[in-house]
This record gives structure tokens, sequence and C-alpha cells, in this order.
């Protein structure tokens, strides 16, 4: 394109093309949603690989710091902490062998990708609250 | 890094409406994005009421309906009318489809949204400027690339080397997929997108190619290739029912295929 000078409209004030929206209004989709999941539950394991490392500090380092920390996890607060942990864990782990399949290239036909999608979000939460019915029973 | 705001001067204002066509029985709203570069203005959503019993079922009934009748200033592209040009590709109620090939009922609304395709430099009102998309899809090199001599008459293929192409050839570079793409919106002067990464696939497969390596080395690139991050809007708004997702994936299957 020979285009040399920069265009400018009557006003003769250059033309700045505005950008045409794309987030405020395209509609979302399944595997979309699910992609975005997938990256924010991957950002927040490094807070759960934290809360692992903090327990397990804590039990090497002996019974005074090890006590606290126990009380914390098994408070209300730091259960209801851990229970949204394993959904993130459960989450990104089957958000991660979906991906795993459709990169062999299985599985992306239109009725299955939305499906597995769908079921990364459906089988997230009834793992969590299959691990955590059991985990309560055990004690 | 992504920025999910529309820049300032790209925030888009309730606009006009336009007045209902008299004595019409069956109307039907439409709000319809509009900018010029001439007002200096923000752009802006304009409404207008189509008479359904005056005009064809397609939504691009509509939009012609509207500039013939109402407004002739409403610009987009069009051209074919039975969805093969890919001219007006639009995003319709959220998503990006051909104007065409889309029935106003089955938009199931009382108010049909229409944008441009997202994330696009605008031309004017519905017209977004295609330039780098179709520079992206020449970067791929879309021809046949041979070393041997050619043949006294054409390059012969199996039918079976040749049903390896369905999928891939119908595609009529609308860019509904490429503007569609999440990946592309942040990195579209980088990423290829899905429609040049499905042509380039095209020929990659193709059995009478033989420039499959040197292809294979342009696309073995961080961003070119490895920006597709299999969020699938692409197949999931193909208007021809392609699976650029799917072609991509391939890709990357031929590029650790020749590694192993």
């Amino acid at each position: 394109m020979a285009d040399t000078a920069r265009p400018t409209n009557p006003a003769g004030r250059p033309v700045v093309r505005p950008l045409s929206p794309h987030l405020q209004i395209y509609r979302w989709t399944w595997t979309m949603a699910m992609s975005v999941a997938h990256r924010i539950t991957g950002v927040a394991l490094y807070g759960g690989t934290a809360l692992l490392a903090l327990w397990l500090v804590a039990l090497a380092a002996g019974p005074g710091a090890y006590g606290p920390v126990a009380w914390f996890f098994g408070s209300i607060l730091g259960r209801l902490i851990l229970f949204v942990y394993t959904w993130i864990l459960l989450h990104h782990m089957l958000g991660g062998i979906r991906h795993l399949v459709w990169d062999f290239g299985h599985g992306m036909e239109p009725g299955t990708r939305i499906a597995m999608a769908r079921l990364t979000l459906v089988g997230s939460t009834a793992l969590t609250l299959v691990i955590w019915f059991v985990a309560l029973l055990a004690r | 890094m992504a920025q999910f705001n529309l820049p300032k001067g790209s925030q888009y204002t309730e606009g006009k409406t336009w007045p209902k066509p008299a004595g019409a029985k069956n109307v039907q709203e439409f709000r319809i994005y509009r900018w010029n570069e001439d007002d200096g203005a923000n752009p802006r959503i304009d409404t207008y009421y189509v008479d359904r019993d005056d005009c064809g079922p397609m939504v691009l009934d509509a939009l012609l309906w509207i500039k013939n009748k109402i407004d002739p200033t409403l610009t987009f592209r069009r051209s074919c009318r039975e969805g093969i040009c890919g001219s007006c590709a639009m995003n319709i109620m959220g998503q990006n489809t051909l104007a065409c090939t889309l029935g106003i009922d089955d938009c199931k609304s009382a108010q049909v949204k229409i944008y441009p395709l997202p994330h696009m430099p605008v031309l004017k009102d519905l017209v977004p400027d295609l330039t780098s998309f179709f520079a992206q899809h020449a970067a791929i090199e879309p021809w046949l690339q041979t070393e041997t001599p050619s043949p006294e008459k054409e390059w012969r293929q199996t039918p079976e080397d040749r049903a390896r192409l369905d999928g891939l050839y119908e595609c009529i570079l609308c860019a509904c997929c490429t503007t569609s793409c999440p990946s592309y919106w942040w990195n579209g002067d980088r990423f290829l997108g899905p429609a040049a990464l499905l042509q380039a696939y095209r020929w990659l497969i193709d059995s009478r190619d033989e420039n499959t390596g040197e292809r294979l080395d342009s696309l073995h690139d961080p961003f070119r290739l490895y920006r597709c991050h299999t969020i699938m809007n692409c197949a999931n708004t193909c208007p021809k029912g392609l699976n650029p997702a799917k072609a991509i994936a391939e890709i990357k299957k031929m590029m650790v295929a020749r590694e192993v």
C-alpha cells in the first residue's frame, strides 16, 4: 500500500480508528469459559501450593509451629479455604486432561467439545464433594 | 499484555432511534453499531425498526431494507447473499457469522444486536479493516510448492489424498473464526489466527505439496502457531461448519511427529 500521508477527516484531524467491541459483546461459550477457568485455577494453585508448603514446614519445625497451623486448617475458615483449594486443584487437573485429549486431536467435534468443557465443571465439583464427604466420614 | 477494556475513543454510546415504519404490523428491532471517521465522535448504537412483512428472511435482508428504506448511510460489506463470498461476516447476537445465512427468526430476540467483527480497527460502521488478516493468509504462502519438474498435465492425486482436503478447502476467508479468538484479540500482531492456520494445514497435508518441512519451520514459533490455547471459539463460530481448532491441533501433532 502506498499510503504515505496519514488520513485526516474533514475537520483536518488525523483519523483514529476505533477498535470494535470484543469481550464486551461476545457471547460466552462453554469452551471459552472453561479456558478462562483453567487459567484462573492455574494461577490460584500457586497460593494452594504455598498453603501445602506452610503445612509441611510447620510439620518439620515441630509441635510448637505445627499446633497453630493445624488449628488454623481445622477451623471453619481454614476448612473453607481447603475446600475451595480442593475444587481448584481438581478443576485444573480435569482441565489439563481435557487439553491433553484435545492435543491428540480427539474430542474436538461440535457436541463432544462442549460436553467435555461442561464435564470439567461438573466433574470437578462432584469429585470435590466426594473427597470431602469421604474425608469427613473417615475422621 | 491483554487489554480487556475498550480504549477511550472506541467506547460506544447510545445513538439515534430511527422512526418505526408507518403502518407496519410486524416490526423487528435492530441495534446496530455505527462509526464514521468524519464527525470525530465515538461509536454509537443506533436503533432501527424493520417491517418484517416487507423484508426478506435473513439478517442481510434486514440490513439492505434499512439501507434502502431508512438510512442510506448504513455501511456494510455484502456480495453473494448465499454464504460463499464471506463479505457480510459480522457479529450478530454475540457470535460471528454471515448475515446472509442467518435468519432473523433464528436470532430469537426482540432486539437483534449487530456489531462489526470483534477487536478489529473499524473503517466504517460494520466494515472492519482486514488488511492484517489477509497479510497473515499471504504469509503462510497458500499455493502449491514443488521441487520436482512439473508434469505435462496436472499434478495427480489419489481420491484418498484428495479427501484429506475436505473440511479445509471450503474455507471462504470470512474472518469469523480469527476475530472470535481471544488469543488473536490479545496477540493478533504475532499470532497467525485460526483462518490462516487452517489454510496452512490445508497445504501441509496436500499430497502434491513438497515444501512441508519449510512450511513447518516457518510456523515453529511461540506466537505464530503456539498462541492457540484450544479455546475453540473458532470452531464454535465458523459459518461453514469447519474446525480450525482441529486443524491447528493436527499441525502441532506434525511438529511433534517430525521431532521423534
